[in-house]
């Protein structure tokens, strides 16, 4: 019998998949097909402090191995979510969720976090500090090591809750901010967030989506993924989620050997909805395969030699 | 909602640019017509949303218009193939909702989804009178298909090539309590503004996952904001905001 547990934080997963924020909604529409206690755990939608309808459709298109998505942070706003998608999500899931909380001004993460931490069922804050599809918010604190470090401060002066700061692939340098998110605090890091990109639509001769700009996603970024996580465990000691286009059980391990403690699964869940439970299913056969015993101890384990 | 395998059994030209698919398979999850199902295309990472037209205890048809990679590798099927669907998407028309006489609008492609509407309305011992819209002569199909049902179907085309010359609007009858429409937006704007009843209209976007997860293709609506492939999508008259 093989051994799938890992840590973060102190809070032990079962294994280590995570349904990624945005792709699995407050956990309701996967309920209903199949049991999500299976889980490691799951990211919620990110979740402003007040509700957001989002950006103009479409909002959605095709790419090679991947899609564009560019929604815009809907969400009910961090009270409604306490109020009414927490108290319904403890009816189908028993385990600690991780909530995951983007904004507009350090305040208004400190704001939203604090308001987050007084919930139980929230094991971890997942601070999205990399969403390239809102203006003037999101991915411009992930841009800037000073900045990103200003909302890790801010952040865990109003929380004992793990956090977690959710880093942008849209820089170049990703080390040197998951370093001083670090240097800030920060319990762990997650990365990657989506890939700034875009499609022309040949019939119009305009970008297809409206907001023009998207965020790369699916089986196309796992590369970048892979890449990004392995210099960051170079970089820092906290415990860091992969993700990015992971959509096996081996791709699970690859981040893993990368350096991820636990893994995100995002857009995969959205062209199966059953993704994240078969890759958990599949997951005892893979590390057989490859010998692996205890799967957390294969963290980082690209690079020894 | 459920994923299955569907073996497909015709896959057939209806007009230059749209076809016919029949499929065998669970047709459990299918609740309401207007529903539609998610399929996965080999080579494409995203399904692509196609409203049922109709189906019974063995299978369902799918008509859908090669506009794209992914229906042109979808035209391309063969029969005796497989295909990966999610199915029994969406709310689809509530005929709980349409009176006796009740008018069942289509325009283009957005016709096939009327016709298990139609199909529907009778079981429920209703009077549904169709009135459908093309551009041309060429681009009509199921007009056969629905004047089989033994209801009162009129056709219209842009060009009058065939039928009544002219738009859907320009000839709605005069004796209806309740309308159903789906078709291109201008159209059911146009259905919106010159019928005299409640009505409901079936609306198109581009989806991410189909089943409400993504959020992919909200709207905004007067109850609220809404997500076409979850919470619709059919929509109120009442609901939109035009």
């Amino acid at each position: 019998m093989v051994d799938t547990r890992v840590a973060l934080s102190g809070i032990t997963l079962d294994n280590p998949v995570i349904p990624a924020s945005g792709t699995f909604g407050y956990g309701h529409e996967f309920a209903e097909l199949y049991d999500i206690n299976c889980l490691g755990a799951f990211s919620f939608k990110g979740t402003t402090r007040a509700p957001r309808f989002g950006n103009p459709t479409p909002r959605i298109a095709e790419a090679p191995a991947g899609m564009l998505n560019a929604v815009g942070l809907q969400n009910p706003g961090v009270e409604k979510v306490i109020s009414e998608e927490l108290p319904k999500l403890r009816e189908v899931f028993r385990k600690p969720v991780m909530a995951n909380v983007s904004g507009f001004s350090v305040e208004e993460y400190a704001e939203t976090c604090a308001l987050l931490d007084k919930e139980d069922q929230v094991g971890w804050l997942e601070v999205n500090i990399s969403c390239p599809n809102v203006h003037g918010g999101g991915m411009s604190f992930g841009a800037d090591p000073s900045a990103a470090a200003e909302v890790t401060r801010a952040v865990k002066a109003v929380t004992t809750k793990p956090v977690y700061m959710k880093l942008s692939p849209n820089v170049t340098d990703i080390a040197a901010i998951a370093k001083a998110c670090e240097d800030a605090g920060a319990d762990g890091v997650s990365l990657i967030n989506t890939l700034l990109a875009m499609r022309i639509d040949l019939k119009r001769r305009k970008p297809l989506l409206a907001n023009r700009t998207g965020g790369l996603s699916g089986p196309a970024v796992f590369p970048v993924a892979v890449r990004m996580v392995y210099q960051v465990y170079e970089a820092v000691s906290i415990p860091i989620i992969g993700m990015g286009g992971v959509s096996s059980a081996e791709d699970v391990i690859e981040l893993m050997l990368a350096g991820a403690s636990a893994v995100e699964v995002g857009a995969a869940n959205l062209v199966d909805p059953f993704a994240a439970r078969n890759i958990i299913e599949d997951l005892p056969r893979v590390m057989e395969q490859y010998g692996i015993d205890t799967l957390s101890e294969i963290i980082g384990g690209a690079h020894n030699g | 909602m459920k994923q299955g395998l569907y073996r497909i059994e015709s896959n057939r030209p209806l007009t230059a640019d749209v076809r016919e698919l029949r499929l065998a398979g669970d047709t459990s999850p299918i609740t309401a017509p207007g529903q539609f199902v998610n399929v996965r295309i080999d080579g494409l990472y995203l399904r692509r949303p196609i409203s049922v037209c109709d189906w019974d205890g063995d299978g369902l048809t799918l008509i859908y218009k090669v506009v794209g990679r992914g229906t042109a590798a979808l035209a391309r099927m063969a029969p005796g193939g497989e295909l990966d669907l999610l199915c029994g998407l969406g709310n689809g028309f509530d005929v709980s909702k349409c009176t006796q006489r009740t008018l069942v609008i289509g325009g283009g492609v957005g016709t096939p989804p009327m016709y298990g509407l139609a199909k529907a309305l009778l079981r429920a011992g209703k009077t549904p009178v169709a009135v459908l819209g093309f551009n041309t002569r060429d681009e009509i199909f199921y007009e056969a298909e629905f004047r089989a049902l033994g209801i009162e179907t009129t056709v219209t085309t842009v060009d009058g090539s065939a039928g009544i010359k002219g738009f859907v609007t320009g000839t709605l009858p005069e004796d209806y309590g309740y309308y159903c429409a789906c078709g291109p937006e201008p159209m059911l704007k146009a259905v919106y503004r010159a019928a005299r009843t409640s009505g409901l209209l079936s609306f198109e976007e581009r989806m991410g996952c189909g089943f409400g997860a993504c959020m992919g293709c909200s709207c905004e609506t007067r109850y609220g904001n809404k997500r076409i492939c979850r919470d619709g999508p059919v929509l109120e008259k009442e609901e939109i905001i035009w």
